[in-house]
């Protein structure tokens, strides 16, 4: 695991302690694209980065050119989502996190297409709440359950702790979350532990899903539990009694 | 305007593993059949990009497209019916070869127990041991009548396997060996003979080695890739309809393939079909397909609800019990163990069909005389190989998101092992499948409805099995074994299994049964309904096999009708 915890401190510091310690946000002031450009510049540029990192490199790199906003439009909505999967998905000892993995960017790139249209569901109404085995009866369209979920953050961080949510320390993020799992606070259309739970698993699948929808960045995510990817065989693994470590392997190595 | 195209001996309803049998045996002795796909064309090709468990495992890509069709489901006929919005329970498939695609390729047999589940209840424990609504019925055939068409789906996929003294014996060898063992299969078997047990390996269409059927088409050697249930094989090492009876029946140059067409109606004049009505989705055209002989094999949800629009044979009515169309709705009664160890296991490789099991606890292998439920289920170590996103195992009490769970699932991704019961599942006189008052698909037509929950029984035979399970998984050397022998009511979002059975079912009495046991319709002998839907019960093992047994013997039985027509039985 030492390489992989390596890794994860590549990235420095997240984009939440960045924002927060730059000041940038406060009042708005800094358009998305100015930030966009100083957050970029900043990046790995701090004394924890490995030798190996280069800006000039890691700047023109192709999965910086498809980080930019598909779905959200206010930067505010961005940094709040951001704050919060990086709560959900913390950089630790186990590896990098939210931020460092890229799944803000994952979780924009999904709204913008079929997952966020919840286009091969059934969504034709009548509207009726039903009992919790009869599954998700909600009209509400994920991309419009996301916005409004992210925004309730929002309201509850500047409501009763007078600050953006992203501005919060950590543990008071993890309040505002709690509040969203046990069902407590109020929504219309959707109830708030289904947003959670939705919230929650759209992370899972930014830090796990293979690399080409724009999560997993570098396949850290797969790396800090030792999935080894999409390997196109196991025969010559399958019995052996210990466990086998290998560098993962991502769908780029099977497109030709 | 309805076309009318040039009339066919035989239409087929959905091309997948049924269909693609029944087309395969009839083209081969000369008889012209269509088959009409709802989905599209399908190919290996298809499969290079498919190690991709976002698009594949979570969002479902080879699966039917719920904005156009779903089914609306209540646990009880209190309970106002909602659509199903979103797949979860089960999985069903759409596309050339349906849900054979992605199935994980587990290949057991029923035991003859279930053929005659009724008399043998009867003889061995009296007529007291059915409950008053358990609408328990023999199929109206026997396991020696329907040994041999085991075999040949045997022969036509393949199956690797060995014999096991639990299991329903067998006139012919496995074609191919059993799959390779894994150490954490080996612990679970191993354990399980401390016990007394029979462990065995499970019979797989995720191939040992490769194999040439009989039919001439190939499958190739598993590569233990990990890739199988919910996903196409890129290897063409799990037998599926599109590399088996789809090829063989359109060598013979007798089988036309119409994919996008969607059959809404069966013509029917009370006694006999002419055909069907089909529209092509890309278009919206409508067509009517005129035919000699009708064969609907489209899954449990559309064999039924095609014959309830079309109004063939009579609607099931539970408070009168009278009626077939829609009775017998089963399902299957899943159980588990988990284990936390503390050594790891390499569980990202794996096939779907890689397992150790025992069926010292599945039919009437087992006394029932102290038990309160008859039936039981297999109990199996399955090594299909975990992938990251759906599989998150941490020990109770473990928070599900942050640094916490973060840590927990690095501990324990490799370090977990679960035992799961396929539990049989009995019919009970308030589970069926009707027509829902209020949701239509598409077209506009009724979404078919589901009525259904757990039962006394169901709970009961869960109970028993999560026991067993978690007195061999302590023995196994877990850390910690997590095991809920409470099943809870049945629920629509997670998953639990594809295997869906009922609503058309097989039996020896038009009052009781839909068809008989060639699967030709009572009340239509020009059709036949081929599939799951004719289970009258359950077993406690995946039904794919007796799906294609009965798919080969409804052949058999069509080429019969095709040379002499009237009623087989």
């Amino acid at each position: 695991m030492t390489d992989e915890n390596k890794q994860g401190q590549s990235n420095g510091i997240s984009r939440r302690e960045f924002l927060k310690n730059s000041g940038l946000v406060v009042g708005g002031v800094v358009g998305g694209g100015l930030l966009g450009g100083i957050f970029t510049q900043n990046f790995g540029g701090t004394a924890d980065a490995p030798d190996t990192v280069d800006e000039e490199t890691e700047t023109d790199s192709p999965e910086q050119l498809t980080q930019a906003r598909m779905f959200f439009k206010r930067q505010e909505d961005f940094d709040v989502l951001s704050a919060a999967v990086e709560r959900i998905f913390p950089e630790d000892d186990a590896g990098p996190g939210a931020i460092s993995l890229a799944i803000p960017y994952f979780i924009d790139k999904q709204l913008a297409g079929e997952y966020g249209f919840n286009s091969r569901e059934y969504m034709e109404g009548p509207f009726y709440e039903g009992a919790p085995t009869q599954g998700p009866q909600t009209g509400l369209l994920r991309r419009g359950a996301f916005l409004y979920g992210i925004r309730m953050m929002q309201n509850i961080a500047e409501n009763e702790y007078d600050e953006s949510f992203f501005d919060l320390e950590p543990e008071v993020q993890d309040e505002i979350l709690e509040q969203f799992e046990e069902g407590e606070v109020e929504m219309t259309g959707i109830m708030s532990d289904e947003f959670f739970q939705m919230f929650r698993m759209a992370t899972l699948e930014g830090a796990y899903s293979d690399p080409v929808y724009g999560g997993n960045l570098n396949m850290d995510g797969w790396r800090q539990i030792q999935y080894p990817g999409s390997q196109m065989a196991y025969i010559d693994v399958i019995e052996e009694e210990e466990f086998v470590d290998m560098d993962p392997v991502s769908l780029h190595d099977h497109h030709e | 305007m309805v076309t009318e195209l040039p009339r066919k001996e035989v239409a087929i309803i959905g091309v997948g593993w049924s269909g693609g049998i029944i087309a395969s045996e009839l083209t081969k002795a000369g008889i012209e059949v269509v088959g009409l796909e709802r989905g599209g064309e399908r190919t290996v090709d298809d499969f290079i990009m498919q190690k991709d468990e976002l698009r594949y495992a979570v969002r479902y890509d080879l699966m039917q497209d719920l904005s156009k069709e779903t089914i609306t489901f209540r646990n009880d006929r209190d309970m106002r019916s909602l659509p199903m919005r979103q797949m979860g329970s089960f999985l069903l498939g759409t596309d050339l070869g349906g849900a054979g695609v992605h199935w994980n390729g587990q290949c057991p047999r029923f035991l003859p127990y279930d053929f005659e589940i009724r008399s043998q209840t009867v003889d061995r424990y009296g007529e007291e041991k059915i409950p008053d609504d358990m609408t328990l019925q023999d199929w109206g055939i026997s396991y020696d009548e329907m040994e041999e068409h085991f075999a040949r789906f045997d022969e036509t996929i393949g199956t690797s396997g060995e014999d096991n003294e639990m299991t329903a014996p067998r006139s012919t060898e496995f074609p191919t060996p059993p799959m390779k063992e894994t150490p954490a299969i080996r612990l679970f078997k191993e354990t399980a003979s401390d016990f007394g047990l029979h462990p065995y390996h499970g019979a797989s269409a995720n191939l040992s080695e490769a194999y040439t059927n009989p039919d001439g088409q190939t499958i190739q050697q598993c590569q233990y890739c990990s890739f199988c249930e919910r996903f196409g094989c890129d290897y063409q090492a799990k037998s599926d309809p599109i590399i088996t009876v789809i090829p063989t029946a359109k060598e013979t140059g007798n089988f036309e393939l119409r994919t996008h067409a969607n059959v809404r109606r069966i013509s029917y004049d009370g006694e006999r079909t002419d055909g069907v009505y089909f529209v092509d989705t890309r278009t919206g055209e409508e067509f009517f397909q005129p035919a000699d002989i009708v064969i609907l094999t489209a899954y449990v949800m559309n064999n039924t609800r095609l014959l309830l629009h079309s109004e063939i044979g009579t609607p099931y009515d539970p408070d009168t019990q009278t009626g077939v169309i829609g009775k017998n709705y089963c399902y299957q009664i899943m159980a588990n163990a988990q284990g936390f160890f503390d050594r790891q296991f390499n569980l990202y490789a794996g096939a779907g069909a890689l397992a150790g099991q025992v069926d010292d606890y599945n039919g009437d292998n087992f006394d029932h005389s102290d038990l309160d439920f008859i039936h039981g289920g297999t109990i199996q170590l399955t090594q299909t190989g975990i992938r990251p996103i759906n599989t998150n195992p941490v020990p109770p009490g473990t928070k599900q998101w942050g640094s916490e769970f973060k840590q927990a699932k690095a501990q324990y991704f490799y370090r977990t092992l679960s035992l799961g019961s396929q539990g049989a599942s009995m019919p009970y006189r308030y589970n069926f499948l009707d027509l829902d008052p209020t949701y239509t698909d598409n077209f506009g037509d009724p979404l078919l409805r589901m009525t259904y929950n757990f039962t006394e029984q169901d709970r009961n035979l869960a109970a028993h099995q999560t026991q067993r399970m978690a007195e061999i998984m302590e023995e196994m050397g877990a850390n910690e074994v997590v095991a809920n022998p409470d099943i809870g009511d049945y629920n629509i979002m997670p998953y639990q299994t594809t295997h869906n059975t009922g609503g058309v079912i097989m039996g020896g009495d038009s009052e009781t049964s839909a068809v008989n046991n060639y699967l030709q319709m009572w009340d239509c002998e020009n059709l036949f309904v081929v599939g799951a839907s004719a289970f009258a019960h359950n077993s406690g093992y995946n039904p794919t096999p007796t799906v294609g047994a009965l798919s080969y013997r409804a052949a058999e039985g069509i080429k019969d009708y095709y040379e002499n027509p009237g009623p087989l039985a």
